[in-house]
């Protein structure tokens, strides 16, 4: 399928909890800036796969590997110093730091300075602060979120919070991006926005997107690849073609009578 | 017999410390916080005691059984009347206000014992006898005398090994029948009655038992009141084994039930029991050797192995946050 | 041009050497009661980087003002005699050169406790300082060469004129160094990753911050001012026992922290000036001064959680 080694790979994945096997022998990949969906009924280990991938659960069996490199053992913030970034199911920002401050924060990774320059503030410090400063000003201009820069990010509304958390995890500068249900808790105009920004971000920062999604039609309609999970096993996988017709995902979404 | 004397010195305190160890269990059950005033409950139950030895006869064995239960009534009013007061206004706060607030709340009871004018005064104070003294001894193996024969350049020695005895005395036996009897009776509430499936019930989902009608408030009070009864009995049971008792004294012993409640799995009531023995076990026979300084420093060293290297406890599970 | 940060960092030390040059005409109560101020900024200020920036909660910072004062103590003290003639005789060299020694025993000691135990999470973190500190406690206790239970005595003090200016200088820059180091940590990029850690862990995690890192950045940072507060504490007392770094003497200092509402920086150096002042002034109240203290603490909880210093003017977050 692909020529070259996918940028996300996953290989026979399983994790237990104590008895519960949450997800059990699942293989997947993503490819260099491609939009991957990645969909399955309520419980069906979705979220899991995510934090397997990021470092937060290390697989009990099987193996992750991104960019050509093995992931285990590695804590989830070296992850993202490899280039995978991630937003949360139920929105994680930093409430009491401002806007701003969020976005500014995840420029961390690229920053040269640390606690030192911190006391000494020489002038190779002032001029880091100031181009990120600049840097972090953009990044919010082209989302439209300069305007309350300086709130506190908890006082944003729902689908700010959530842009803004994309924002945030655009700035570590990543090469694969997990959206963890962005769309939940928005209405029909609000997703079709959405569906427009994540094309725009991937259009635009060139990266490749892994999206756990339960409306179908923004999965439908923006993925180029879907990847199916019921009972923490994948049951399919295909283009979204492939899938509106694949019988066992009929049957898990809807029940047997209707496959 | 050094050893058995130990292990029996040992029981009694560790016996002690789980009495103490299973209220915060039972309160970190219900409402996932450290009762830091627990440790001032037990040393009010202390007081207690005190106080009303003279008023029921005490030092007879109805008037002790009385003396103990009315202090034990006493604390776990106490105990009702902190968390109506002082934790219930913060339900649904951060663990952080709480724990100030109970921080607050004992260094409040403390200073409120130690004044002269409105509690108990600073200086320590001799215990009573709540229930007949007596002790009991038995001569294990007889005094003896070894001849070391003369050598070339010694004179012959005589050594004289004394007689070894066990001794047990009616303070000792008291503590261990009292804890075990209200070992029995907790297990008894929280397996065989309504009240005490109810307190699993919020234990185990707050938000679930309310919603199947439990009246959690009235609940975690019960709680509180059991808790609280149990230190009141450790409080009069440590005293008795101890000479004086003074307004600080449920520090100490408060943060080694802790440590205990920690090493048997917080929120797990057997798991406090078996904390509380092994603690007081193990602080007796260091107290024993040539390390006997360092004996108020074990369970702290414990506690810090055990929340790196085991930190659900013995007997506990452990809960993994949801991301 | 030296940024203007900087430049208030030494408008504030020359301040202090102006205050020490006419510290000999000061009223000796004035005196005092100023000097303790010091100490419970320097104690406050670290403190609230730890409880207040980071979102940890330590209750040991009594434990790391101990170990910096007996390290403090035994320089100037139990070796002085041997040290202070490798130094020309100056105790101007000597006590900063001992004082900053407490920090880093101080420090190396913040480093082994927050390591370890730096994954727990709010009250089992209190727990486990609280028991360094009394572990802290009976090793002190323990060891005959820093006193055993009674303690050291016979420091050098303001009292002693060779001795007074230096302690009074030290006393009172100490404090502006501390607030310094902690507001420059916290106003940049990096230090926005602090105030990450505390808001949420996980979140700061996945945006790459070593999380872990800067926890114990945070306690070893604190714990090193907590020595330098230590050893000044043991140079204006004269005379120093285990049991003056208690349980208590840590409450003391989470209070200033809370009062000030945590993680604001004017807020806590207010509330540690007004506590201390207080705690002199009560003192004729004796007995009632713990119960009125810890009345406070409950009812700050009840009602103002967030602090009592804590108006948009001091906005936490302003950069």
């Amino acid at each position: 399928m692909f020529m070259t080694t996918p940028l996300l790979q996953l290989t026979d994945v399983t994790i237990r909890f104590g008895g519960l096997t949450a997800v059990s022998g699942v293989s997947a990949t993503v490819g260099e800036r491609e939009l991957v969906g990645l969909i399955g009924p309520n419980g069906a280990g979705k979220t899991t796969v995510f934090n397997l991938i990021t470092g937060v659960y290390q697989p009990t069996e099987g193996r992750i590997e991104f960019a050509g490199e093995p992931t285990a053992k590695l804590r989830p913030f070296e992850l993202t110093e490899r280039g995978i970034a991630r937003t949360f199911q139920n929105i994680r920002l930093f409430p009491s730091l401002t806007v701003f401050d969020n976005v500014r924060v995840a420029f961390h990774l690229h920053l040269a300075h640390d606690a030192v320059h911190s006391l000494t503030r020489g002038p190779k410090f002032q001029r880091e602060e100031v181009e990120l400063r600049e840097r972090t000003r953009e990044l919010l201009s082209i989302f439209s979120l300069e305007r309350v820069q300086e709130e506190p990010a908890k006082s944003l509304s729902y689908g700010d919070q959530r842009r803004l958390e994309i924002i945030r995890a655009l700035a570590t500068r990543p090469k694969l991006l997990l959206l963890d249900e962005p769309a939940a808790g928005m209405n029909p105009a609000e997703k079709v926005e959405l569906m427009k920004l994540i094309q725009f971000i991937q259009e635009k920062f060139r990266l490749a997107i892994l999206l756990v999604e339960h409306d179908m039609k923004v999965v439908m309609g923006i993925c180029q690849r879907i990847h199916v999970l019921e009972y923490g096993r994948k049951i399919a996988e295909g283009t979204p073609a492939e899938i509106r017709a694949n019988p066992a995902v009929i049957a898990a979404y809807l029940g047997k009578e209707h496959a | 017999m050094e050893f058995a004397q130990q292990l029996l010195n040992g029981i009694s305190l560790g016996a002690i410390y789980a009495l103490i160890a299973l209220g915060y269990t039972m309160v970190y059950g219900v409402l996932r916080f450290i009762n830091f005033a627990h440790s001032d409950v037990f040393m009010l139950g202390a007081y207690a005691g005190l106080l009303l030895t003279p008023k029921l006869g005490g030092g007879t064995f109805g008037g002790g059984l009385a003396v103990l239960a009315a202090s034990m009534a006493v604390t776990a009013a106490l105990g009702v009347v902190i968390e109506k007061v002082a934790y219930r206004p913060l339900r649904g706060r951060s663990t952080l206000t709480v724990l100030i607030t109970a921080i607050g709340v004992s260094l409040l009871i403390q200073n409120v014992a130690q004044n002269r004018q409105v509690g108990f005064g600073p200086n320590p104070k001799a215990f009573p006898a709540v229930f007949p003294q007596k002790t009991f001894s038995w001569e294990v193996a007889p005094a003896m005398t070894n001849t070391v024969a003369a050598t070339a350049d010694t004179a012959p020695t005589v050594n004289v090994v004394p007689a070894k005895t066990l001794s047990v005395n009616t303070n000792q036996l008291a503590v261990l029948v009292v804890s075990l009897a209200l070992l029995g009776a907790l297990h008894w509430i929280v397996h065989h009655t309504k009240i005490g499936t109810a307190m699993r019930a919020v234990s185990f989902n707050a938000t679930a038992s309310s919603l199947v009608g439990i009246n959690n408030d009235a609940i975690i009070s019960f709680t509180f009141a059991l808790g609280s009864a149990l230190a009141g009995a450790g409080g009069i049971l440590y005293a008795m084994n101890y000479p004086t008792i003074d307004p600080l004294m449920g520090t100490l012993p408060g943060l080694k039930a802790f440590v205990a409640a920690v090493l048997g799995g917080i929120g797990n009531l057997p798991g406090a029991a078996l904390g509380g023995l092994l603690i007081g076990l193990l602080e007796t026979f260091v107290k024993g050797s040539r390390w006997s300084t360092y004996s108020d420093a074990i369970a702290f060293a414990i506690l810090i192995l055990i929340l790196l290297f085991r930190p659900a406890g013995l007997l506990g599970k452990l809960r993994v946050e949801k991301v | 041009m030296p940024p203007k940060s900087q430049l208030c960092l030494l408008a504030a030390l020359a301040v202090a050497g102006v205050a020490t040059a006419f510290a000999g005409r000061m009223d000796p109560y004035f005196l005092d009661v100023l000097l303790s101020v010091g100490v419970s900024v320097v104690l406050a200020a670290s403190l609230n980087l730890i409880n207040g920036f980071t979102g940890q909660f330590s209750l040991g910072h009594a434990g790391f003002m101990a170990v910096g004062a007996y390290t403090a103590a035994t320089l100037t003290k139990t070796l002085g005699a041997k040290l202070l003639p490798l130094v020309g005789g100056q105790p101007w060299v000597l006590l900063p050169l001992a004082l900053f020694a407490g920090g880093l025993t101080a420090a190396l000691a913040g480093f082994l406790v927050g390591a370890p135990s730096l994954r727990l999470k709010g009250d089992y973190l209190a727990i486990v300082t609280l028991g360094f500190g009394e572990i802290i406690k009976v090793i002190l206790q323990n060891v005959e060469f820093v006193g055993g239970a009674l303690g050291l005595n016979g420091l050098p003090t303001t009292l002693n004129p060779a001795w007074s200016g230096v302690i009074v200088f030290a006393t009172l820059a100490a404090p502006m160094l501390t607030v310094y180091v902690v507001w420059g940590l916290l106003n940049s990029t990096y230090g926005r990753g602090f105030l990450a850690v505390a808001d949420d862990e996980v979140a700061a995690e996945a945006m790459g911050l070593n999380t872990t890192r800067y926890k114990i950045t945070a306690f070893v940072v604190g714990a090193f001012f907590a020595g330098v507060a230590g050893g000044l504490y043991a140079h204006i007392k004269g005379t120093l026992t285990p049991g003056g770094f208690d349980f208590n003497k840590s409450i003391e200092i989470v209070v200033m922290v809370i009062l000030g509402g945590m993680g604001r920086h004017v807020g806590v150096i207010l509330a540690a000036v007004l506590l201390t002042v207080l705690s002199e002034t009560l003192r004729k109240f004796g007995d009632y001064r713990m119960i009125l203290y810890s009345l406070l603490l409950i009812v700050l909880m009840l009602t103002r959680p967030q602090g009592l210093f804590t108006w948009p003017l001091w906005k936490r977050k302003a950069a």
